[in-house]
């Protein structure tokens, strides 16, 4: 972590330079310019695209149906929150939408709790416990973040519908869940699929923690459970945080996994309805900026609020020299 | 709708919680009796058995299934040998799809680190830099879907009438004909793919920005003193300095990109030739059951970051010699 720099650092301004000819200032000013024109562009593109699904979501659907939502502002009495009420609680088509985002809260809360734990416990086992091998499975590990979750899909359904039988040997027996119940198949995949990042985040916060005060705690007589709880748990928290949130994103944002392992309509968390709203298109299209942006809101909250925490981990992980 | 129909769901997450907490306790009961008697082996075996075995269970054991499956016909019944691969490399379909995914890993990768450091270098130490990096960044926190929903309004098409799709708005300010975008191959390809490059460049940004604060002032200042200009300080100073952090942007959008199944399914649902790896290999296991074309799609994706996986364990094993 010692290549990872604060992000918020201001650079130190440019020195004025001495000498410079007025041709010389005409272009540096020219150059600068445009280079915030560029800025400005970019930043309108990037933002444009959301704002106008936003302002979508709040006008009465004749309008959504007959013009574009920068006619608004043209006509601004247009705006209607109705279109967030049918979603949420209609008990018509495309409404009640409310049992999904509880459906998402439920699977999120679990799936980001689990994952996050065992991975603290694992990481720790990792970087402070010697035992043999201990490097090799730490490469395993690390290794098993690039293996595409698609590679696991098929045969982890199967797992969980029929079991595991090596021959006629039963080792697991089906798991035979059904209705609301569904959702604990959605918890242990998100967690098996989050191990791999959190543990090799943790990994590398864990490891960085000064070896004098793992010592001196040994030598005062603590336990390992007892380091583990008492000395680095409290100093990893900002990392903990930051892979939180990360799991929290990725359970939350996630379509495939809850598609596959929450089929039933029951069970289904919102992402998942959402996208199969998008990809059909059909009766109903107008509710669907409403309906996406009940499912964007909690985590751009989330991401805004916590930004430097998950930037923080962003940098931990990724920026390696 | 009334909120008892609810009850059944917290109920399951109040069991869920309790049980979870429940087995942390009896892993930790059983650390703290194995760190008393000073048995570091059997410590670790406690801290690490929850993590191993899920991965075990849920990654490793799944993953070699999915390697033999690829070798089996659609229902697993019948050994097939390499019919599957021919499949995937013959039938025209299978072959835009591999022609659709090679496109993706290398223009999605290339544009968003291209644009998140040309962004990064104009936002740098600008006015307002935490409000343009936090725009950009922004969509990091919407989900695939939610962006391309975000998209597939901004592409919308009307054959009659006023145009309420953004895009085909500024086709008609223009004075062009408007296009139903989504069914335009191969151009929708690219469309498709704008919207994981507007999700990416944010991330590419931060990193990047982030990279560019600790290049060395004193380089920057020397080589302006002999009189470089400015695109000779960016490339041959600048670039070489953040070299690494790209690469890690490079790659892990690479990653991203070949993983990507939202977008084609909330886009187009891999149709108007559209389709990718990671789709299609959900497309055939479970709307076509075809567990072993599914499979045999899965593995070409893995195949396809083997040689990451290979790069990034070297990169760890360098790392840490150099550490030591």
């Amino acid at each position: 972590m010692s290549t990872v720099v604060d992000p918020d650092a201001k650079a130190p301004e440019k020195p004025v330079r001495i000498g410079e000819s007025r041709g010389e200032r005409l272009r540096r000013v020219l150059s600068s310019r445009i280079a915030s024109i560029a800025a400005i562009v970019i930043a309108a593109l990037w933002t444009i695209p959301t704002f106008g699904l936003f302002i979508s979501s709040i006008r009465p659907e004749n309008d959504i149906r007959t013009s574009g939502w920068w006619n608004f502002f043209t006509d601004p009495g247009s705006f209607t929150l109705d279109t967030y009420n049918y979603v949420l609680y209609s008990d018509s088509q495309g409404g009640g939408l409310i049992v999904n985002l509880v459906n998402t809260i439920v699977i999120t809360i679990v799936g980001v709790v689990v994952p996050v734990a065992f991975a603290a416990m694992a990481a720790y086992a990792l970087s402070w416990i010697d035992f043999k091998g201990r490097n090799l499975l730490y490469i395993g590990i690390f290794a098993l973040q690039v293996v595409p979750l698609q590679m696991a899909l098929i045969p982890l359904l199967s797992f969980f519908s029929n079991g595991l039988q090596i021959g006629s040997f039963t080792i697991m027996p089906a798991w035979e869940l059904n209705g609301v119940n569904t959702i604990v198949q959605v918890w242990v995949a998100h967690s098996i699929f989050g191990l791999p990042l959190a543990i090799f985040l943790l990994h590398n916060f864990m490891r960085e923690l000064p070896g004098d005060v793992m010592e001196a705690a040994r030598i005062d007589g603590a336990s390992h459970s007892q380091i583990f709880r008492k000395v680095v748990l409290p100093l990893v928290t900002p990392a903990l945080a930051s892979i939180g949130i990360f799991q929290f994103l990725w359970v939350w944002n996630d379509f495939l996994v809850g598609r596959t392992f929450a089929p039933g309509a029951a069970t289904r968390p919102l992402t998942a309805v959402l996208g199969d709203m998008a990809g059909t298109w059909g009766f109903g299209w107008t509710r669907l900026p409403a309906a996406a942006f009940v499912a964007i809101l909690v985590p751009l909250i989330v991401f805004l609020l916590l930004q430097r925490y998950f930037v923080r981990g962003l940098l931990a992980g990724s920026v390696k020299g | 709708m009334e909120i008892s129909a609810l009850i059944d769901r917290f109920g399951l997450l109040a069991i869920g919680l309790v049980a979870f907490f429940a087995i942390l306790l009896g892993l930790y009961g059983l650390a703290e009796l194995a760190s008393r008697r000073d048995r570091s082996r059997a410590v670790a075996f406690v801290f690490l058995a929850p993590a191993v075995l899920f991965l075990l269970v849920g990654l490793v054991y799944p993953a070699l299934r999915t390697i033999a499956m690829s070798f089996f016909n659609k229902d697993g019944s019948e050994f097939v040998g390499l019919d599957n691969y021919v499949w995937a490399v013959s039938d025209p379909d299978a072959l835009q799809i591999l022609i659709n995914t090679a496109l993706w890993i290398v223009v999605v990768p290339a544009l968003s680190t291209a644009l998140g450091l040309v962004y990064a270098v104009l936002i740098d130490g600008r006015r307002g830099e935490r409000v343009y990096k936090a725009l950009v960044f922004l969509p990091m926190g919407i989900s695939f879907v939610g962006a391309s929903i975000i998209w597939k309004f901004i592409y919308q098409y009307k054959g009659s009438g006023e145009q309420i799709g953004l895009l085909n708005q500024v086709m008609v300010w223009l004075g062009l004909q408007p296009v139903n975008w989504l069914t335009q191959f191969p151009g929708n390809n690219f469309l498709l793919m704008v919207v994981l490059i507007w999700i990416e460049v944010g991330f590419a940004t931060v990193v990047l920005s982030a990279a560019l604060k600790g290049v060395p002032l004193e380089i920057v200042e020397a080589a302006r003193i002999d009189g470089a200009k400015p695109s000779q300080i960016f490339w041959n100073v600048t670039v070489p300095s953040i070299r690494s952090a790209v690469v890690v942007v490079a790659v892990t959008v690479f990653i991203a990109t070949l993983k990507l199944f939202d977008i084609v399914r909330a886009m187009t649902g891999g149709h108007y030739s559209t389709d990718v790896l990671a789709h299609n290999m959900v497309e055939q296991a479970f709307r076509l059951y075809n567990d072993g074309r599914g499979a045999t799609m899965a593995v070409v994706l893995f195949l396809l970051v083997v040689p990451v996986v290979i790069y990034q364990v070297r990169n760890m094993r360098r790392q840490e010699l150099e550490a030591r």
